[in-house]
């Protein structure tokens, strides 16, 4: 029970009168990478927008359920999603480092902006946010270049080494490298492999063969329903439900 | 003979369709030239007669020297007041409308806004003059006259900020939010440095237009011979003036407001160029 970071329960989920989730009671350890796999349009951002509850954003956006972060449920009312969200960071499909800031800035703004960053030394947390994200020697000496100006890859990493700034606790990645080269994917990859050592992660990718390579845990879901969990190893070589035998054959997807 | 057949088909109606192309440009170009015809002649008619008016005495001196000077600073310090007031206001409401505005309220708002945008300047000059003039100031005022300039200059500053806002990508307000940064955090720190370049020459834009609005100062700064003469006291500016003279019969009144004129487009076109040159820069900027 203590290995389990954040945790679903009876989780539903709807955008106007379209049920996007249903019923999912899903755990996530601990420094351990889980993947949430499954054809475009069975609710994998969704779920992962309900973990930082990004997912009320949207205006027609409900739920019901509960999402549990350390065993507190952080949909309680007395909860600031703000607060939430510096201790689930985010990484978006499309590398969106802000257009107007320099890469420097880009890494200090979560600090910057959340007034976080008086008791420390900003050089240093971006230096280091950097060096986690296996940017640093890439960008050590255009630090003042904007953050546009580096290639999607490095973009892509520069957002992660953004999230890695304000420490927080979770890092949900949705379809990282599906905007990426082969090689750019790659080397994001095995950043993911490493962020697990100091974090918790939770990646969606609808690419079967990196969830068997990133990830200890994988989630199936298919029309809104977890179809079904477990260790990826187990889930890739004998699947229990027929569905998942089906779409990791490439049946449908 | 079926290539054929095809063949002669598509060659006549090839010719047709460059006929019909030709006709359409002919069309277009010859409105082109209606539309710049006169606005070139106007041009050419204001520096024609207005240019003689112009010198040093002319610029500087006041109107009982045959000067303009009190008009051009008039002009000046309701540009200043009007902005002042209405810029502030105009993008704190487009911030609304771009960034707030998914409720039922920001749709009244933006028609309001739209209806304003149109409204006829004379009946924001009587408005201005019935509540400010004589209501509660009780005299001609500058204010007053920068008051209905920025109840024009708003409904348009609100309308490009929120244009300019919405251009900035959904992605940023995304990732900020996703940091844990606050809403009006992102706003001014993320969303509004990114819409810099739109916004300043929407604005600027903006007051260059309004500028040159004769009737709403009309009935409220009211006009006068002399340099600015305090918060409580009618005021002069270069519509103001070109209208005034315009009704004298005099030949000298008539050429004042002729360099008048002159003196006003120079000041708006500077402004429109500028603009135009600055943010033109700033896009080779960002493409380079
Ligand atoms: N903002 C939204 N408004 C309305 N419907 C949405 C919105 N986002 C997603 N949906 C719908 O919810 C379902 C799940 O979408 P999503 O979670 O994005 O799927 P996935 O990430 O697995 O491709 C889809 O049917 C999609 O059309
Ligand atoms: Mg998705």
């Amino acid at each position: 029970m203590d290995n389990i970071k954040m945790q679903s329960v009876d989780l539903n989920a709807w955008f106007g009168t379209k049920q996007a989730l249903r019923d999912i009671n899903l755990s996530i350890k601990t420094n351990a990478v889980t993947a949430i796999i499954g054809p475009s349009g069975c609710g994998k951002s969704t779920f992962i927008r309900t973990l930082n509850r990004m997912h009320e954003l949207a205006p027609t956006a409900k739920m019901t359920g509960q999402i549990l972060l350390d065993n507190q449920n952080i949909y309680n009312p007395t909860v600031d999603p703000v607060m939430i969200r510096r201790r689930v960071g985010m990484v978006f499909q499309k590398p969106n480092p802000f257009p107007t800031m320099s890469i420097y800035d880009n890494v200090a703004a979560g600090l910057k902006l959340t007034g976080a960053h008086k008791d420390k030394n900003l050089d240093d947390v971006v230096k280091h946010s950097l060096q986690q994200a296996t940017l640093w020697d890439e960008v050590k000496d255009d630090l003042k270049k904007p953050g546009t100006s580096i290639s999607g890859g490095q973009q892509q990493r520069l957002c992660i080494a953004r999230a890695i700034a304000l420490q927080p606790e979770v890092i949900l990645m949705d379809e990282p490298t599906s905007a990426l080269d082969p090689i750019a994917s790659a080397k994001i990859e095995r950043l993911i492999v490493e962020l697990k050592k100091n974090y918790t992660v939770a990646i969606v990718t609808h690419n079967m063969q990196q969830a068997s390579r990133v990830s200890d845990y994988t989630a199936f879901m298919y029309l809104g329903s977890l179809i079904e969990f477990g260790a990826t190893k187990d889930i890739f070589e004998s699947p229990k439900n027929q569905l998942t035998e089906k779409y990791l054959t490439g049946e449908f997807g | 003979m079926r290539t054929n057949i095809f063949k002669k088909l598509d060659l006549h109606s090839y010719k047709l369709r460059k006929f019909k192309n030709k006709i359409f440009y002919i069309l277009c170009l010859s409105c082109i030239i209606v539309a710049i015809v006169p606005l070139l002649s106007i041009l050419f008619e204001v520096i024609l007669r207005g240019a003689p008016a112009i010198n040093l005495q002319f610029l500087t001196g006041n109107g009982l020297h045959g000067g303009i000077g009190p008009a051009i600073q008039g002009t000046v310090i309701l540009i200043g007041l009007t902005g002042a007031i209405g810029i502030p206001i105009g993008i704190l409401t487009g911030v609304y409308l771009s960034e707030y505005g998914t409720n039922k309220y920001a749709t009244w708002i933006r028609s309001i806004n739209d209806i304003l945008t149109g409204f006829p300047s004379i009946i924001v000059g009587i408005t201005a003059y019935s509540l400010i003039v004589i209501g509660l100031i009780g005299r001609f005022s500058p204010m007053a006259g920068a008051a209905a300039l920025s109840f024009m200059l708003i409904p348009i500053v609100a309308r490009t900020t929120e244009e300019s806002l919405k251009l900035v990508p959904n992605s940023a307000r995304e990732a900020a939010m996703a940091l844990g940064i606050h809403r009006w955090r992102t706003i001014i720190s993320i969303i509004l440095p990114s819409a810099k370049g739109g916004l300043i020459t929407g604005t600027l834009l903006a007051v260059a237009r309004i500028a040159g609005e004769t009737a709403p100062i009309l009935l409220t700064i009211m006009g006068s011979n002399f340099f600015f003469q305090g918060f409580s006291a009618p005021m002069d500016a270069l519509p103001l003036r070109i209208y005034l003279n315009s009704q004298l019969h005099t030949q000298i009144a008539q050429t004042q407001a002729w360099g008048a004129a002159l003196v006003l487009i120079l000041i708006v076109l500077t402004l429109n160029i500028g603009v135009r040159l600055a943010s033109n820069n700033r896009y080779r900027k960002i493409t380079r």
